[in-house]
């Protein structure tokens, strides 16, 4: 996919954005009110007719082929780093995504053996090291110091009798 | 005069507290450590790095954030010169001349220069800064909400005027931050409001540091791995002899470029008060007018020392600029101290000219801060160049995955939702798409700070007025500041037609 394609792909899917946004703020008054002033719709509902009015202007400068994004029919993505960031932000969602069923304990350190192993081609030793060793500097220093509970998901029992020791 | 100078003595003993000072050294070691890593900067230290600040009272949580900025000021020229990769978009002008030294194999007169120039930019803005906020502060005192309203116009305005960006782009990203900021609740009302797909997870609103660290720790991540092609490439590290024998000669043939460095204070520190320009725009302004002041213009480009002291004295003096209509009015002049004011708000202080007023120590004690930060983060620097060096060998593959990881957990915090973690992904993914098409994306976060204390300002001023904008125009302070923006607003127009009006055929 080219620039100059991607381009109109992104000013389109904004602008419908923007209509959705016009359309959801409008559930709510966007008139003026006597004694209230205006409604609790009127801010973002003007807001998003500037987004639209926006996305027209880029989608005029594209049909015009003005300005060197309109004009770049270089690829989009470089297929030679498309793989690697593909590879990153999948493992991101991915991870989240397992936090809430493995735990953020469960899915860290396989993120870490992902990216470490398997991204950055280092050595096991160095992998399993920080695999372990982040995980646990991020209970003491997010549960212990500061009080804030991560999600655990099914892990959730192994961790009570460590909940009993600092807490 | 004597009143500011006895509430900086009382800053003083706040920051001289041992926790305090802990923070700030410690705040200063790790912004060097961003500021010298390529692809992170202060505004991304200070995006990741807030959540890690609900442990401590916000005067040691914004002493800690500030240093972070400080400290990333400095450390950029770390990479510039050691790699000729700017380690923050501000160090990209130290680059021109801290490469070239580098390369004639007097890489640590170039760090020694940036150190110290730096140092005096630091300094000279920090005490611009104590005298000019107080009044500035005083003057605010009398704002009501037109003229709130008036100078968030203005902020959002110097980003299309001076902003050097799509117009458009520049406008739809305003919006969206806005928009987003609108999301939850209408606070007059009290109706549950832009409940996004019905969600419910979008009831408790968008926090602005779940766009901040989408834009700035996820999206920067993913558009560093593009760049580093994983790693892939292989740094060009430059060879440093630090000596302090060398050291001490490099500081005296410093005293030659004196007049850059003190112009580039100046500049920078006014630059920097703009909220479209900050750092970046003032060290590039500066190399240039320091090219142009040089005896030896020739030189530029090939190793000159002035044009490493230039810059590095501006972009530090501009973030200090930045952090005053930050403080005094509750307008972040970049997008780094946007993300403090939104911090503060977090905190339970509210932005604006009171501050000044009602929590005296935190503002006295920040002021102060920065004087030790600037003092300690050049003794760090001068003492660590070759700790630092050898930091800058680190594979971005073992970085990499660790500032993900703090950006989830970070994302996580503060609400400790799943819901504002995905979203954080999806901004993060998203921005880095817009970014790529010159999409500029600190308006947005700069919005999404601004946005909920833009909307009541305008609804009351209509209030007042009886729905007339009238009221924007007719105030005393108000008025010139709304015509200041507008005009701003149109300026790009005006050099259009200008330039059409200039290469008109004869």
């Amino acid at each position: 996919m080219s620039v100059r394609t991607a381009e109109l792909l992104m000013a389109l899917t904004m602008g419908a954005f923007s209509i959705y946004l016009m359309y959801k703020s409008a559930e709510l008054p966007i008139g003026w009110i006597d004694g209230e002033g205006p409604g609790g719709g009127a801010w973002p509902f003007w807001l998003a007719t500037i987004m639209l009015v926006s996305c027209v202007g880029i989608l005029f400068n594209w049909f015009r082929r003005h300005g060197p994004i309109a004009n770049s029919e270089k690829a989009y993505i470089e297929s030679r780093v498309l793989m690697d960031i593909g590879a990153v932000a999948l493992s991101l969602i991915v991870t989240v995504g397992l936090f809430s069923f493995i735990g953020i304990y469960g899915a860290l350190p396989l993120f870490l053996i992902f990216y470490l192993r398997f991204l950055g081609k280092h050595s096991w030793r160095l992998t399993t090291t920080l695999a372990i060793g982040i995980p646990v500097l991020i209970f003491y220093f997010f549960e212990v110091t500061l009080k804030i509970i991560l999600p655990k998901g099914i892990t959730e029992p192994l961790f009570i009798p460590l909940y009993k020791i600092f807490f | 005069m004597l009143e500011t100078l006895g509430l900086l003595a009382n800053g003083f003993t706040i920051v001289f507290e041992p926790q305090n000072l802990a923070l700030i050294i410690a705040g200063c070691a790790l912004g060097l450590f961003i500021g010298a890593m390529p692809g992170l900067g202060s505004v991304n230290g200070v995006a990741i790095l807030l959540p890690l600040t609900f442990l401590v009272p916000p005067t040691g949580a914004v002493i800690f954030l500030a240093a972070i900025y400080y400290g990333a000021m400095y450390g950029g020229a770390i990479s510039s010169i050691m790699l000729g990769i700017p380690g923050a978009s501000t160090a990209v002008a130290t680059t021109f001349d801290g490469r070239p030294l580098a390369k004639l194999g007097m890489a640590d007169k170039a760090l020694t220069a940036a150190a110290v120039a730096s140092f005096v930019g630091g300094s000279i803005s920090v005490v611009l800064f104590t005298f000019f906020a107080p009044p500035l502060a005083h003057v605010a005192l009398v704002f009501g909400s037109p003229e709130t309203f008036a100078l968030m116009m203005l902020a959002f305005a110097t980003f299309i005027g001076l902003g050097g960006d799509d117009i458009f782009k520049t406008l739809f990203s305003i919006c969206i931050g806005l928009v987003l900021s609108a999301v939850g609740f209408d606070i007059i009302s009290g109706e549950p409001r832009l409940i996004l797909w019905d969600i419910t997870g979008f009831l408790h609103g968008v926090n602005f540091l779940v766009l901040a660290i989408g834009i700035y720790g996820i999206g920067e991540m993913i558009w560093t791995v593009e760049e580093h092609n994983l790693g892939g490439g292989k740094s060009m590290l430059s060879e440093a002899t630090v000596t302090v024998k060398r050291t001490i000669a490099n500081l005296r043939e410093l005293l030659s470029s004196w007049r850059a460095t003190v112009m580039g204070s100046f500049l920078g520190y006014f630059v920097g008060i703009l909220p479209a320009a900050g750092a970046t725009p003032g060290s590039l302004m500066a190399y240039g007018i320091a090219k142009q002041i040089s005896k030896n213009p020739e030189e530029f480009g090939k190793g000159a020392l002035e044009g490493v002291c230039a810059p590095e004295a501006a972009n530090n003096a501009a973030s200090t600029g930045s952090m005053l209509p930050m403080l005094t009015l509750g307008i972040p002049g970049s997008p780094t101290t946007a993300i403090l004011l939104g911090g503060m708000v977090i905190w339970g202080l509210e932005p604006g000219p009171r501050l000044f007023i009602d929590h005296s120590e935190f503002v006295w004690g920040l002021i102060a801060s920065l004087y030790a930060a600037n003092l300690f983060a050049v003794i760090i620097m001068l003492i660590f160049i070759p700790v630092f060096i050898k930091i800058l060998k680190t594979p971005f593959t073992i970085l990499a995955p660790i500032i993900f990881i703090l950006c989830l957990i970070g994302g996580y915090a503060p609400t400790q939702s799943m819901h504002d973690v995905w979203l954080m992904v999806v901004f993060g993914i998203v921005g880095y798409l817009m970014r790529k098409l010159d999409y500029p994306l600190a308006p947005a976060v700069l919005a999404i700070v601004l946005g909920p204390l833009a909307e009541p300002a305008l609804r009351q001023s209509l209030l007042i007025s009886d729905g007339e904008f009238s009221i924007f125009f007719t105030r005393i302070y108000a008025g010139p500041i709304m015509v200041t923006a507008i005009i701003l607003l149109f300026l790009p127009v005006l050099k259009i037609g200008y330039d059409k009006f200039r290469h008109r055929p004869a």
